[in-house]
């Protein structure tokens, strides 16, 4: 094996004064995603203050994410079914990182948490509040396995989006 | 080799300029389930998947990962290519010959609708540091490459332009297209200049849609009914799309292609031995640079055929007969998903008023639009 | 089924940013395979490219822009995309253009350019995510490595101080790979102790981002036999895609990774991979997912992965055990994503060619699994090596 392997390292300071060459360019990626049926009418649900599932006879599942069809027995399935806001958290994350690698002071909790009403047990993701605001808090305060209830925005608020919930947060506060 | 890969089952959805009703997901179910019905199939059959995706089209990155449920293809081997369908017919052909695979299903879908700001997505495509920092709207590479061919071929713009006149009457005969309509030279001619010789009615406009397809080797199609027709040959090539070094007024990617689509499917006289061809028609003049591409007219004699109606529905070698992209709508690599379908009905005798007669062999041309230099052929029959 | 053999292969370096374009990385990767297999361009009838997301190099319709480089001009040339799994993957995909009798010789090349994305190249992460479930929650591609981490770590209680493990093992053996950007010797302290990220994931328990490219050149039989020498062959190819409702599943196991697994084994005929795979190279993006690959893979039983770990079952220089990740992995040579899953199918290449000089492993090898995973949480993707035997 070659062991002299091409390639030519830069450092970030390389780039910031000018000394490789650089072009940039600021694309504008826009899109207006149709959500269809499925993800439609669940939006609608969520506007409406309520979580919806669908149900599929053969398999008997109840599914969340909704999707029109039943992915295992690959038919249109047959319900919406209305489901609890309340559900268990099936694991969650401390996160001191933001979506471009900058840090945060305080954190944000994503989990993922199986929404009761599903069958089998399923989840979605979302974040957790109400839960402390350093890394040793949100460890005492959290478990894998615990019950938690939505919190929603106040009606008027709401605009048929996942954030019309706020978080999840602790039952029994 | 040739003629053991089968296409089995086809499944589409209506082609339409919008579809907010429904999204990428349930479009794909839909033509799934169509596929799989005549295909006589259920999921469990599908030994792979083969899927077309790019995603600054689709508007996620690692788009490959919203394939499965939808073909009910979960915990399967699933992959996608980033290339046009003729590709992907040859992706699932060498697995189905491979032995690794007896029953492969191929999907591609349009929701060019979701684009905000296409011309923004495509340029960014083109060369980051020679050509993107000049602004310009990337359709300028088709307008040079135009204006290139006709200087090469002698084709002229009103010849051009009649490719749009045929391609959307053809689409008022197929119930998919999203842009039928009866339209004349003048109107073509003097629609909105946009890169010049382009102008708006000579661009095929967006459409979005759904393609699935079931394909099977000899093994596979003792598990499935449906009439199949075989693919006899399947090749596609990659020219750079680096513009300073291409060429600019030929298909060159199309003429290899081709040389070794014939080679493969035994064809000394295409021209004679082919019934119909679907080709790209993404721009009125590619549909004429390609049929050069393939050999199917001597040199600079495409747009006078045109003009004596060789190529029209009832000619000697009708070229889209399914509307191309200018009649159904611009699927992007879908495209020629749309063509392959064509080809299928035309083969199995059901594409009503669009019907050739005594359909027995056809081929697909495909291309993957600016600014590519790629593109496919594909043989298909019926034995 | 034909046979196909590996001829030659070739790497850039791997750094977190070069001077070099995607092109010109693919350029000396494509010409250091050719160079390493005695051919030229002309030689190959074929070329498969990957990459993960467009986002990174900032150019759609990438594997067009890149073909240049990767000796795809005037011959039928594909990319394929499978995410993170797309590195491993590119063996697959040159096998079936053979193994097809479509063609006889042809070139995978793997590329990924990911510093240009600003302002971090983690933020072209985001759109992995669902459009409408997912994305408004200002997600971040750590959390979904994180969450997953902590389910496995809680289902079978494994320590931190254990995964650390697989970090500083790693970041050890990459000190003899010559592409290697973050190698070095490090102690469990100093990886448990470093940055959160998003807990459980620390900042040396993640590999880092890199720019790099990687190929090989494979062959029909008949080709590799009129080359003449002693070859290594791709004995079993497999993988698989889960449902992209990652939130329904167990993320505990990765049961994609085993259906991947049992269908290169199955190919490769192999009954006890305990017995029959050598030395491996489980994909490492993060320290934890080396463990839970292992298991996908059948080579540790669920859960027990770790405690092999503590035993020096995967060490490199084990003769009882299995080495894994002997190259260093991305934990420890870096991650420019496809090109360091095919960076690992080049390690299997190596150990079994006896070319991998200072990392060469002690065990006689005659058969080897490189394995990548991506999407989200998703794909599986296996290649199986073997020499004659």
């Amino acid at each position: 094996m070659n062991t002299q392997l091409r390639g030519t390292s830069l450092r970030e300071d390389d780039i910031r004064t000018g000394k490789a060459l650089v072009t940039e360019w600021h694309p504008k990626i826009d899109y207006q995603f149709d959500a269809g049926t499925a993800v439609g009418q669940f939006l609608d649900g969520l506007k409406a203050g309520k979580i919806m599932g669908r149900q599929c006879d053969v398999c008997g599942r109840i599914v969340i994410p909704p999707r029109m069809f039943c992915e295992k027995c690959f038919r249109r399935n047959d319900r919406w079914v209305e489901l609890k806001h309340t559900g268990r958290i099936n694991t969650f994350s401390v996160s001191f990182v933001n979506w471009d690698a900058s840090r945060r002071t305080t954190p944000q909790v994503p989990a993922v948490i199986d929404i009761d009403g599903t069958n089998p047990s399923m989840g979605i993701l979302h974040l957790l509040g109400e839960v402390g605001q350093t890394l040793e808090e949100v460890l005492r305060r959290v478990r894998i396995g615990m019950a938690v209830e939505a919190v929603w925005k106040p009606a008027e608020q709401r605009e048929g989006a996942i954030t019309d919930i706020m978080y999840f947060r602790p039952v029994g506060g | 080799m040739a003629g053991k890969v089968a296409i089995v089952g086809a499944g589409y959805t209506s082609l339409r300029a919008v579809s907010p009703e429904a999204s990428f997901r349930e479009l794909v179910f839909e033509a799934a389930t169509r596929a799989y019905q005549e295909a006589g199939i259920t999921p469990a059959d599908i030994d792979s998947v083969v899927a077309l995706g790019e995603d600054y089209r689709e508007g996620t990155c690692i788009c490959d990962e919203y394939v499965p449920d939808q073909l009910g293809a979960v915990q399967k081997p699933v992959h996608t290519v980033t290339g046009d369908g003729v590709q992907g017919v040859g992706m699932a052909w060498m697995l189905l010959q491979s032995g690794v695979a007896d029953i492969v299903v191929l999907e591609g879908h349009s929701k060019a609708s979701n684009i905000r700001h296409p011309a923004h997505v495509e340029a960014m495509a083109l060369d980051p540091t020679y050509v993107r920092p000049h602004g310009w709207n990337p359709l300028f590479v088709a307008g040079l490459e135009m204006r290139r061919f006709l200087h090469d071929s002698g084709v002229t713009a009103r010849q051009a332009a009649q490719v749009a006149v045929k391609n959307k009457r053809n689409a008022l005969a197929n119930p998919l297209a999203a842009y039928p309509a009866e339209v004349t030279v003048e109107q073509v001619l003097n629609s909105q200049p946009l890169a010049e010789p382009l102008t708006e009615l000579a661009v095929a406009p967006p459409a979005d849609g759904a393609f699935v397809f079931v394909l099977a080797n000899a093994a596979g199609r003792k598990k499935c009914r449906g009439r199949p027709v075989y693919v006899e040959a399947v090749t596609w090539i990659s020219e750079t799309c680096n513009l300073p070094t291409r060429d600019w007024g030929r298909a060159v990617y199309t003429e290899r292609a081709a040389a070794r689509a014939y080679e493969m499917a035994g064809l000394k006289n295409p021209a004679e031995e082919l019934d119909f061809v679907e080709v790209d028609d993404a721009y009125t003049y590619k549909e004429l640079q390609h049929l050069e591409a393939l050999g199917l007219t001597a040199r600079g004699q495409s747009g006078q055929m045109l003009e004596r109606g060789t190529f029209d529905l009832g000619g000697q070698l009708p070229v889209n007969p399914s509307g191309g992209s200018l009649g159904c709508g611009h699927l992007h690599d879908a495209s020629a998903l749309r063509a392959l379908w064509e080809a299928v009905c035309q083969l199995r005798g059901e594409a009503g008023r669009r019907q050739v007669p005594k359909a027995r062999r056809g081929l697909v041309c495909s291309w993957r639009g600016v600014p590519t230099a790629t593109g496919g052929v594909a043989i298909l029959s019926r034995r | 089924m034909r046979k196909v053999a590996v001829l030659g292969a070739g790497l850039t370096r791997f750094m977190r940013r070069s001077l070099e374009t995607g092109r010109e990385l693919c350029w000396e990767a494509a010409a250091a395979a050719l160079q390493d297999a005695g051919l030229t361009l002309a030689d190959i009838d074929c070329v498969v490219l990957g990459t993960a997301p467009d986002a990174f190099d900032g150019v759609h319709l990438k594997g067009e822009y890149l073909l240049d480089g990767a000796g795809g001009k005037g011959k039928p040339y594909v990319r394929v995309y499978v995410g993170g799994g797309t590195g491993v993957f590119m063996v697959p995909a040159g096998w079936w253009h053979i193994a097809s009798g479509a063609f006889n010789t042809c070139l995978i090349v793997a590329e990924e350019k990911m510093s240009p994305t600003q302002p971090h190249p983690q933020g072209a992460f985001n759109a992995i995510y669902d459009q409408f479930t997912e994305r408004p929650l200002g997600v971040n591609l750590l959390w979904i490595f994180s969450l997953e981490m902590h389910r496995y770590m809680q289902t079978y209680g494994i320590p931190l101080e254990t995964i650390a493990k697989v970090a500083v093992k790693n970041k050890k053996n990459a000190k003899d790979h010559p592409a290697s950007q973050v190698a070095g010797d490090f102690t469990v302290e100093q990886i448990v102790n470093s940055e959160v990220m998003a807990y459980p994931v620390m900042r040396l328990m993640v590999s880092p981002v890199t720019d790099g490219a990687a190929a090989m050149v494979l062959a029909s039989e008949e080709f590799a036999k009129r080359k003449g020498g002693k070859h290594v062959w791709v004995e079993g190819v497999g993988w698989n895609l889960d449902t992209s409702y990652w939130t329904n599943r167990d993320l505990a196991y990765p049961q994609y990774v085993e259906n991947a697994a049992r269908m290169a084994y199955k190919m490769a005929r192999i009954k006890d991979p305990r017995k029959e795979i050598h030395v491996v190279e489980p994909y490492d993006p993060f320290a934890y997912k080396e463990l839970h690959h292992l298991e996908g893979l059948q080579l540790a039983d669920k859960g027990q992965a770790p405690r092999r770990l503590e035993e020096g079952f995967w060490d490199r220089d084990t003769t009882t055990g299995i080495p894994s990740s002997p190259s260093g992995g991305l934990l420890g040579v870096g991650n420019p994503i496809a090109a360091a899953g095919l960076m690992k199918a080049i390690e299997i290449y190596y150990q079994l060619s006896g070319k991998a000089g200072a990392r060469q492993i002690r065990r006689n090898a005659k058969r080897g699994l490189a394995q990548a995973w991506g999407d989200l949480m998703q794909v599986g993707t296996v290649m199986i090596m073997g020499v004659e035997r």
